[in-house]
């Protein structure tokens, strides 16, 4: 139990394990599954189905801060991502059809590469620090997303574009699968190869990274890629689940959601060592705290306070000073122990 | 002398970490005006027990008195508000302060609620005069001093605040000759005045010649405390390593390099021609033939370090021409050295090698697999051949390829550094400081592996602030002055002494 306590993805888990607990006592109905026209319905769904963009942003997000850095472009992103597909779609002779949706998803993606090659072409060649770096893409992206979309927000009407967000596959909605799947690649692609030690090498040291040999700039391009990829992928989600694209708001202070996943789920912003599993636990805890203020009925003037609250708790309880304090606390002090029988060589 | 109480007295200390037990029983005494040597082997505990000492880490059992108080430490300020003052091998002052600054940090004197700069300056003049290092100015930044000075300063400060206990853990390996007198005056100046001092160094030599008293580690537990002069040295070691007089026979000293590397007419592995680098070095000539041994001689600050990285494109040359086995290359980055098979461990293990968080089984392989690439990685049945292959021929310890590298001892980091090299088979190896911080038993094996490595055909630039040390290991030296390369001398039986006068006159 208390080497349990130590595991750095403790503190989430329990975390999260008791926001749900709190819910269901609530509503008692809370942790219910139910199956309907084959699909699966149940609080627990509409949990991970919202929060799917969020962790897709934030896995891509732990990657980049393990390499000590952060991305503040995933908002921008996600809105030029879903106002390229939607643009496309809308002008297309055919709007309708599945190679129209597919062609649509293709342009996100690419969009999505190329942004992500952007910012690591200015983190990793221009030498631009990230925060600086992506923050022009952030403000920037915006705009060019509006250009895009012409200022209006762009409906469609494809039904194979909309099952991507809204659309269900195995009794699961897809967008879930989808999450996981890039999930499982992540995992794979890092620990598979050498990639994630790698990662954590140069955000731990990079001036000891660098003298091993270590390309330090092709890791970087491709966290920034693996992360705008991400966010395209989040903005397919996000605009086909309205099966609109809206140049505003779409993925609005989305970074800031998928940073505060990263740092509940235990990965520290200085870089360096990193989880994702860790990173999906936090960003349940945040869509679950969003659940949870719907049903204690908390005013929606307090919503944000209340996130704030558990945020800074789940923080606390990780930092090093905090927890040393709660040791000394639990360990009162207790008297020398004194055994006898030491061997020892006289002088 | 017995009759006094001692000033530290630590009883049955224990301290243990997941795997480890880093103290098991340790008793440790110090008096009022003596220096006292805490020896052992790397990871014997000795840094832990100053850990101990000094509030970093908690004790598991065991009793702490200090001046006659119990005392449980569970900050390092509350260590030193009981009169202990520590400085580290990383001197822990901040370079971007200036000397009066970091001598009076925290307890600056005040003259209604503002700092009273004018009584900052007078006295950190008087302590300074103290010690007769009247010479430092104590408005210069920190960081514009070398680290001897650095730490001077340190104990400088540690005699403002008076502290009657002053430790000082491996303060002279990145020390020459002359600062170790320095240091070692001050230290005596101290010890006359009543300040208990506790001395660690893997330097035998220096251990003789300052303390007066001796306490032995070993794995952990305590072999005992001895008087310096009742101690011979083969005893200490033998205390130290665990093993009778006999098997010590075999530790005996590497053999003196005797062949001539160079054959007549071969091409070197590499040559450099007027070598230099703006505001670095300059004008730097050497050439280092396979199975050679090159070792760069002078003093700290000459500029040893500032050509090992022009060599391994660490830093740019923009003077002068490299030759990799006779074509001309350029070395634009360390990548691009070590593509060439060119190797660098670095003095500066903290800053330039440790990848802290990484365990010891990534830090070893982590040039090899840079090398490699990320996308083709090595796979976990070789890493464990390699990583047991290492450990066990470099005898790191603990045997654990899962322990994170950061909680090893110092001696221990250094031999996985030297091993993450070692793996790639370099054709040429830089090795800046290799036995820094490594005990005398894996001195003597280091050396002998340099000795191996080059009878294989491997070429050596070998960098040591311990001339006896170079002499013994090269087959021709470089001497380095003032940021340029002045002689080279074959290594034929010359001596110390002739080194040095090379050193001090500049002459060819
Ligand atoms: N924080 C830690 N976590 C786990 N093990 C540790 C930690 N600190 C020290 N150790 C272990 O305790 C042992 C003693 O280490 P210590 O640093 O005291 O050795 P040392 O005598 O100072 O050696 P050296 O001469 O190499 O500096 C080693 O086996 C080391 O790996
Ligand atoms: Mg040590």
């Amino acid at each position: 139990m208390k080497s349990l306590l130590k595991h750095r993805l403790a503190w989430p888990v329990i975390a999260l394990a008791a926001l749900l607990l709190l819910n269901q006592i609530f509503r008692p109905d809370f942790l219910g599954l139910r199956m309907q026209d084959g699909h699966l319905y149940g609080s627990l769904i509409d949990i991970m189905r919202n929060g799917a963009p969020t962790i897709l942003i934030a896995l891509g997000m732990t990657l980049v801060i393990a390499t000590r850095g952060i991305d503040l472009s995933v908002g921008a992103v996600v809105a030029i991502a879903g106002a390229a597909s939607c643009a496309y779609i809308a002008a297309s002779p055919d709007p309708g059809s599945p190679v129209t949706a597919a062609t649509a998803v293709l342009i996100a993606v690419v969009a999505g590469l190329a942004l992500g090659v952007w910012n690591g072409f200015l983190v990793s060649t221009i030498g631009v620090q990230p925060i600086i770096a992506t923050l022009v893409l952030m403000t920037a992206g915006r705009g060019v997303a509006q250009l895009i979309t012409g200022g209006q927000i762009i409906s469609v009407s494809n039904d194979h574009y909309k099952s991507i967000g809204a659309g269900y596959l195995f009794t699961l909605p897809i967008s879930i699968l989808i999450t996981a799947a890039v999930f499982a690649l992540a995992a794979v692609l890092t620990r598979r190869t050498a990639l994630g030690t790698l990662i954590e090498a140069v955000g731990i040291n990079p001036v000891a990274s660098r003298l091993a040999g270590l390309r330090a700039r092709n890791i970087i391009w491709i966290v920034y890629i693996f992360s705008a990829v991400c966010a395209a992928i989040a903005g397919l989600m996000i605009s086909s689940n309205v099966t609109a694209a809206d140049a505003n708001n779409a993925g609005l202070y989305i970074e800031m959601d998928a940073i505060l996943a990263v740092v509940i789920g235990g990965t520290s912003l200085a870089g360096g060592r990193y989880t994702l599993v860790g990173t999906v636990v936090g960003a349940f805890i945040i869509q679950t705290l969003t659940t949870t203020v719907y049903t204690l009925g908390i005013p929606p003037e307090v919503t944000l306070v209340f996130k704030a609250l558990v945020v800074i708790t789940v923080c606390l309880l990780q930092a090093p000073k905090a927890r040393n304090l709660l040791n000394r606390l639990k360990a009162a002090p207790k008297p020398a122990a004194k055994e006898a029988a030491k061997e020892k060589v006289a002088i | 002398m017995n009759e006094i109480v001692p000033v530290v007295e630590m009883t049955d200390i224990a301290i243990g970490f997941p795997g480890v037990k880093a103290l098991d029983g340790v008793d440790f005494r110090l008096f009022q005006g003596e220096v006292h040597s805490l020896m052992g082997e790397n990871g014997a505990g000795k840094s832990t027990l100053i850990k101990a000492l000094t509030g970093v880490y908690t004790i598991d059992s065991g009793a702490i008195t200090v001046l006659g108080e119990p005392q449980r430490f569970s900050t390092p300020g509350e260590s030193q508000a009981a009169g202990i003052s520590t400085v580290y091998q990383e001197v822990n002052l901040c370079p971007n302060l200036t000397v009066e600054e970091n001598v009076l940090l925290g307890r600056e004197p005040r003259r209604r609620g503002s700092i009273d700069w004018k009584d900052v300056r007078s006295r950190t003049r008087e302590v300074l005069a103290e010690l007769q290092l009247d010479h430092i100015d104590p408005g210069s930044l920190l960081s514009t001093h070398s680290i001897a000075v650095q730490q001077l300063i340190a104990i400088a400060r540690s005699v403002e605040i008076n502290a009657k206990v002053l430790i000082l853990d491996e303060p002279t390996s990145s020390l020459d000759a002359d600062e170790v007198n320095q240091l070692f005056r001050v230290i005596r100046d101290l010890r006359d005045r009543g300040v208990a001092i506790l001395f660690v160094s893997h330097f035998l030599e220096q251990v003789y010649e300052i303390s007066d008293r001796m306490t032995v580690l070993r794995n952990g537990k305590l072999v005992g405390e001895y008087l310096t002069r009742d101690l011979s040295r083969m005893s200490l070691i033998s205390k130290m390593i665990g093993k009778d007089m006999e098997a010590l026979a075999e530790l005996d000293q590497a053999p003196a390099r005797t062949r001539a590397g160079s054959g007549a007419g071969a091409t070197p592995f590499i040559e450099a021609q007027g070598l230099g680098r703006k505001g670095s070095v300059s004008n730097v000539d050497l050439a280092i033939y396979p199975g050679e041994v090159v070792g760069l001689a002078g003093l700290l600050g000459a500029g040893r370090t500032e050509i090992a990285r022009l060599f391994f494109g660490a830093d740019k040359a923009d003077e002068g021409s490299i030759k990799v086995k006779g074509a001309s290359q350029k070395i634009r980055s360390p990548r691009a050295a070590i593509d060439k098979r060119i190797g660098f461990c670095s003095e500066d293990r903290k800053e330039e090698g440790l990848i802290g968080d990484l365990t010891v089984r990534d830090n070893l392989v982590l040039a090899m697999q840079a090398s490699k690439g990320w996308a083709r990685r090595i796979p976990r049945r070789v890493q464990d051949e390699l990583v047991a292959e290492y450990i066990e021929a470099l005898d790191i310890r603990p045997a654990n390829p899962d322990a994170l590298i950061r909680n090893l001892s110092g001696g221990n980091q250094q031999k996985v550094l030297l091993a993450r090299w070692l793996v790639t088979h370099p054709e040429l190896l830089i090795l800046d400081e290799p036995t820094r911080g490594i005990d005398i038993g894996a001195k003597t094996q280091i050396q002998k592996l340099v000795n191996k490595l080059a009878a294989d055909g491997m070429s050596i630039l070998f960098i040591s602030s311990e001339l006896e040390e170079v002499l013994r290991v090269s087959d021709r030296v470089a001497v380095i002055k003032d940021r340029a390369m002045v002689a080279e001398i074959n290594n034929d039986g010359v001596s110390v002494e002739d080194v040095m006068t090379v050193i001090a006159g500049g002459a060819q």
